[in-house]
């Protein structure tokens, strides 16, 4: 049962990370996912310090607030300061993670987290903290009932958006100019990376959310020239990484998150060599009838 | 010369645009007749492409206003379309030529509404008109950029709009679309529509414009292009240059022997 709820869990995380991940590739903003994922963590300790409690939905909101912070700080650095873009990313995520490493040093004795927990994640323990009713009824690990409802919100999300979601993506001077705004699309999606990001952080850390952001996004996009297709891929990279993945981490007795995110990066290589339309070996051979 | 129209389509008063507090276009005040085949014309960094973006408001203007149809741009987006250059976008994303085109059913759809089945049509209908209609299936990454330019005028034309911005249309296209372009441009005009078209071939521009706008950072002319193409105004708005103006010199003797059949 342990193995269901952990691969259940990493496959939920799988699904609303690489949905999202697909978008922020296909903008070059790959490396913004990764700095949210890790900015939000000052927002959830303050959420936690100011509510006192784990409850999920403070700290989504705080860290929804920070992880808008932290593309509105890019943004305004590499606009207003004219610093790189990616200096600018740099210079936001590292700075806001420190902050939040600060707070929970300092408040450690109130707060129920730790470095390692963030960096990691303790994927292994999810079965260990169930949600039991009053009646005593047992419904599960607590993190899975959070992550679906989440998952289920991004999906919802990206349905009810699509057309506009695919059209500010590829063509944004287009969008505007025929009255689609930007950037309620543009922030809604670094919104929508912020709560991912949190919800799925607890459980498998700051890591393993970076990867899921990028790899499967980037696997799928070698596979397929079709923009629906390659959502779908993305999601079923992601959770043939976390089924693979947990049983990797099994078979080797190491850590269930490293384990993953390992798989993810062999899905892309495999894809990078062995894709139909770009694959390495199939350009290679495409190019040979031209060399006499 | 800035000659002004009565019931013009576009009014821009008073329009300045910088970037980083640096001014690209200075106190722009013209009006476009309905109906019309615009040119803008003007050297490199002259602000062309600028004042178009301004127009639709993509731009924050530093001062001034844009009026269409005499109404603020917000009311009539709408009826606005848009042909952005070819390079602003990214053409190995992931989209077939179809749905490229279909995205100008997206801006009357609204939120929430998917492409029906009158939006499609008209989608086909389009890429009919630019002569692309085999292509539909096509990934976007395998187009020549003739024919990239044509699917983003089909995007345009899907969207039946009123009033047409295009940057830099012919940049880059073989002769046939270059011709299958205009050809279409005439058209539109026909049916009423306006079109203002950022260029940068001044031989051909006579042939093309029935009004031109000539821009270098300030606005040196706008009027009917028999008037406006004239030696002294274009030496205004290419000034300075010496390598461009006798470029110029040339290309105004060229015109009374066309290089090529139209």
């Amino acid at each position: 049962m342990n193995a269901f709820w952990i691969i259940l869990t990493g496959s939920l995380v799988a699904t609303c990370c690489s949905l999202l991940g697909c978008y922020l590739i296909l903008r070059r903003m790959a490396m913004v996912g990764d700095a949210i994922s890790h900015a939000v963590l000052p927002g959830i300790v303050i959420a936690f310090l100011l509510t006192g409690s784990r409850d999920s939905v403070p700290m989504l909101i705080g860290a929804g607030l920070l992880g808008v912070l932290t593309t509105f700080l890019i943004e305004f650095f590499h606009r207003y300061a004219r610093v790189q873009a990616d200096a600018s990313i740099g210079v936001t995520f590292t700075w806001l993670f420190a902050i939040g490493i600060i707070l929970i040093s300092v408040y450690a004795g109130q707060v129920d987290l730790d470095q390692d927990c963030v960096l990691y994640g303790e994927i292994a323990y999810v079965p260990l903290d169930l949600w039991i009713t009053e009646g005593g009824l047992n419904l599960g690990p607590r993190t899975v009932w959070t992550l679906a409802v989440v998952t289920m919100l991004i999906i919802l999300y990206i349905v009810l958006g699509y057309k506009e979601l695919f059209l500010t993506t590829f063509d944004p001077a287009y969008a505007a100019a025929i009255g689609i705004s930007t950037s309620v699309w543009y922030y809604s999606l670094m919104t929508a990376v912020s709560i991912t990001t949190v919800a799925s952080f607890e459980s498998v850390g700051a890591i393993l959310v970076v990867a899921f952001l990028v790899a499967p996004a980037a696997t799928a996009y070698l596979l397929t020239d079709n923009f629906k297709t390659m959502l779908l891929l993305s999601v079923v990279a992601g959770i043939l990484a976390s089924i693979a993945g947990y049983y990797l981490a099994v078979w080797i007795d190491g850590s269930i998150a490293g384990a993953i995110a390992t798989v993810t990066g062999i899905e892309f290589m495999l894809a990078f060599l062995f894709s139909p339309t770009r694959g390495i070996l199939v350009r290679k051979k495409q190019l040979q009838p031209v060399q006499h | 010369m800035i000659i002004q129209v009565e019931n013009p389509v576009v009014e821009v008063h008073d329009l300045t645009v910088s970037y980083d507090r640096k001014p690209v276009l200075w106190g722009i005040d013209l009006t476009l007749p309905a109906g019309s085949l615009v040119g803008v014309i003007g050297p490199n960094g002259a602000g062309k492409s600028t004042l178009i973006k301004a127009m639709m408001d993509l731009l924050p203007a530093g001062s001034g206003y844009v009026r269409i149809f005499d109404k603020p741009i917000a009311e009539v987006r709408n009826r606005i379309s848009y042909v952005p250059q070819r390079e602003s976008v990214d053409w190995d994303f992931p989209a077939s030529v179809f749905d490229v085109v279909l995205m100008g059913s997206y801006g009357k759809l609204g939120l929430f509404k998917r492409p029906r089945q009158a939006d499609k049509d008209a989608a086909m209908d389009a890429l009919q008109k630019v002569g692309m209609q085999s292509f539909a299936n096509r990934q976007i990454s395998q187009l020549s950029g003739g024919q990239q330019q044509r699917v983003f005028l089909a995007r345009a034309l899907a969207q039946n709009a009123d009033i047409y911005f295009m940057d830099e249309p012919f940049a880059g296209v073989d002769i046939a679309t270059e011709t299958a372009i205009i050809e279409l441009l005439r058209t539109m005009r026909e049916q009423g529509k306006t079109v203002i078209v950022v260029h940068h071939d001044l031989q051909s521009a006579t042939e093309y414009f029935d009004w031109v706008v000539l821009l270098n950072m300030r606005l040196v002319a706008s009027g009917p292009a028999d008037q406006v193409l004239t030696q002294q105004l274009l030496e205004q708005t290419y000034g300075g240059k010496l390598t461009v103006l006798t470029k110029v010199g040339e290309l105004l003797r060229k015109q009374e022997f066309p290089a090529r059949e139209s």
